[in-house]
């Protein structure tokens, strides 16, 4: 109290108050639109999400919604679907990436540059442009199919896109296709930080190569393999562009994913709002859940 | 042994760099050929691509659709970059106990799936429609307006703000410069490479974003780009010679975006897992 009367202070501590107060002018305008735009929404759909009716006449019906989840055959298979994916995909993904730029890392190998900017290109597509072109590649008499008749591979065309099976196979050779040589940067810049020395002791160690990718190369790269593996379980659980514009959920709903039922839910069937902010909630569960296993498997406790 | 090993790496990455053009230059060549030629799976250039254009600006609004694109991207990319860094900025640059907490809070929403606000965003955009007609549903305001604040950039600022010298916002203190004048005349000018690789970031997304504008831009005239092509994708009849010069013209601004400005890409990529 008697240190406020001292003036050098007094003009130290209202600097500061006010820097203070200017720092948070700066942040206002993200708080504020972070608080419409996702936390206010986040409540509505869970208020949402207990009441029930056509269009826009809705009452409250406390949890029924999340019961039918369960009776609801549709949102079973979109759900089974949805972790279908991601349980081969991701994974697939992941191991592809690693195995490129592991390969890519090389020193001695030629043509780097010209591998490494074919295998990323992909990403640079738009996904509902990519997703029509894989739709025509892999149509009934598409170039696919052309192509593995031609080499004898198969003896009558696969039915890609209209075969339950085969629409799902469609849909994450899609996504292959377009994310792993994304995964793939993130992995050779974090190999390029790697102590080379390392990978000399283990040779004069006597450890093979597979060794050295299994017990040096996968430790190191531990947190990003961790952070690409977030993201694209994020990603997966929200499937959307890809399947909507090569399937459209079919044949039948085969390839239905959640967040596509809950596009049909609201704008394609007579809108169900409230069931669909339910069905929407199940994403949001998922990815806390999800993002939170990872976390526990693969971060580092400290 | 050794050399055969290299003889299937180079096999390996050989086949991984072919199926990964191999739909582009697809395209590049269907873009030229007549639409039976493309379904007969014609693989050498042609010569209808003037024909194929001609009748991608009769028989679509491709023209306004590039527009809408471009419009909402140049909007989206600007405010993005502002808004996102003023936060980061203050976040690193006048840390406090309170603004820490803000912004752990403001990170969770990174997690939060776009599918579970979409319909609570959708009616409140229809809500404010009879009110404010110019950012309500159907308009461009309202396909951009949800998506320039995330949590994303602000941490993406925040991450690269700690690279920046604290000594230069002392220095502009002790010149007399406001605040803001340090913010603008010396942390945004230091940052340009920072904000080119975020500007490509959020360019790409806005481009190439379908979900949201698919919901909320519904006349033909505030149709944009991905809108177009999925429209045309879904055709009962469809030109192939006329959708793949769509196509083509959709991936070149990315494309571009890309070639030209490689370096930033990928540091823009490796910037939202620094630190």
């Amino acid at each position: 109290m008697s240190q406020a009367s001292s003036p050098t202070h007094q003009r130290t501590f209202t600097q500061r108050l006010r820097k203070n107060y200017i720092g948070w002018l700066f942040i206002i305008l993200s708080v504020l639109g972070i608080s419409l735009f996702y936390f206010y929404p986040m409540v509505q759909a869970f208020l949402l999400s207990l009441q029930s009716g056509m269009g826009s006449t809705l009452e409250y019906v406390g949890f029924d919604n999340y019961v039918r989840l369960f009776n609801d055959p549709t949102f079973i298979t979109a759900l089974t679907n949805t972790i279908l994916y991601l349980l081969v995909q991701v994974p697939l993904m992941i191991v592809l990436a690693l195995v490129f730029s592991v390969l890519l890392n090389d020193p001695t190998l030629k043509f780097k540059g010209f591998f490494r900017t074919a295998i990323f290109l992909p990403a640079v597509t738009s996904l509902v442009a990519y997703a029509v072109i894989f739709k025509y590649l892999f149509g009934n008499d598409g170039l696919v199919n052309d192509f593995l008749l031609s080499m004898n591979i198969i003896s009558s065309p696969i039915a890609w896109l209209s075969d339950p099976f085969w629409a799902k196979i469609t849909i994450i050779l899609a996504i292959t296709w377009r994310w792993t040589g994304y995964n793939m940067i993130f992995y050779l810049s974090a190999l390029q930080n790697v102590d080379k020395s390392m990978y000399e002791a283990a040779k004069i160690d006597g450890a093979s190569a597979m060794q050295q990718f299994f017990f040096i190369t996968i430790p190191l790269l531990k947190p990003i393999i961790l952070f690409t593996s977030i993201v694209s379980t994020i990603g997966t659980l929200q499937l959307f562009d890809e399947v909507m514009n090569i399937t459209s959920g079919g044949p039948g709903n085969s390839t239905m994913t959640i967040s596509m039922y809950i596009y049909n839910l609201s704008f394609e069937y007579t809108p169900d709002f409230g069931y669909a902010a339910t069905v929407s909630y199940v994403v949001l569960i998922l990815v806390v859940i999800l993002s939170f296993i990872q976390f526990r498997v693969a971060g580092d406790r400290d | 042994m050794k050399k055969l090993k290299r003889v299937f790496t180079y096999l390996f990455l050989s086949v991984a760099a072919i199926v990964s053009i191999f739909p582009f230059l697809w395209m590049l060549v269907s873009m030229t050929n007549k639409s039976v030629d493309v379904t007969a799976g014609r693989l050498i250039p042609g010569t209808h691509f003037i024909e194929n254009l001609k009748n991608l600006l009769d028989q679509t609004q491709i023209g306004i659709a590039l527009w809408n694109s471009f419009v909402i991207a140049i909007i989206t990319t600007v405010l993005t970059l502002l808004i996102g860094s003023l936060a980061g900025y203050g976040f690193e640059i006048f840390r406090s106990k309170g603004k820490d907490i803000v912004f752990n809070i403001l990170v969770l929403s990174m997690m939060i799936p776009f599918a579970a606000i979409m319909i609570p965003l959708y009616r409140l955009f229809g809500r404010i429609s009879a009110d404010a007609p110019l950012i309500g549903l159907d308009t461009l305001a309202a396909a951009f307006l949800p998506t320039i604040i995330t949590a994303f950039f602000i941490f993406f600022f925040r991450q690269n703000t700690k690279m920046f010298a604290r000594e230069l916002v002392e220095a502009g203190r002790i010149d007399g410069l406001s605040e803001w004048g340090i913010f603008f005349r010396i942390y945004m000018p230091t940052m340009k490479t920072t904000y080119a690789a975020a500007a490509i970031i959020a360019f790409m997304n806005s481009w190439n974003n379908y979900l949201w504008p698919l919901v909320v831009l519904q006349s033909p005239n505030k149709q944009t780009i991905p809108l177009l092509i999925s429209n045309l994708g879904a055709g009962y009849t469809p030109d192939y010679g006329v959708i793949m010069t769509a196509i083509v013209i959709a991936t070149l601004p990315t494309a571009l975006v890309f070639f030209l400005m490689q370096r930033h890409f990928v540091a823009g990529m490796m910037g939202s897992v620094k630190g």
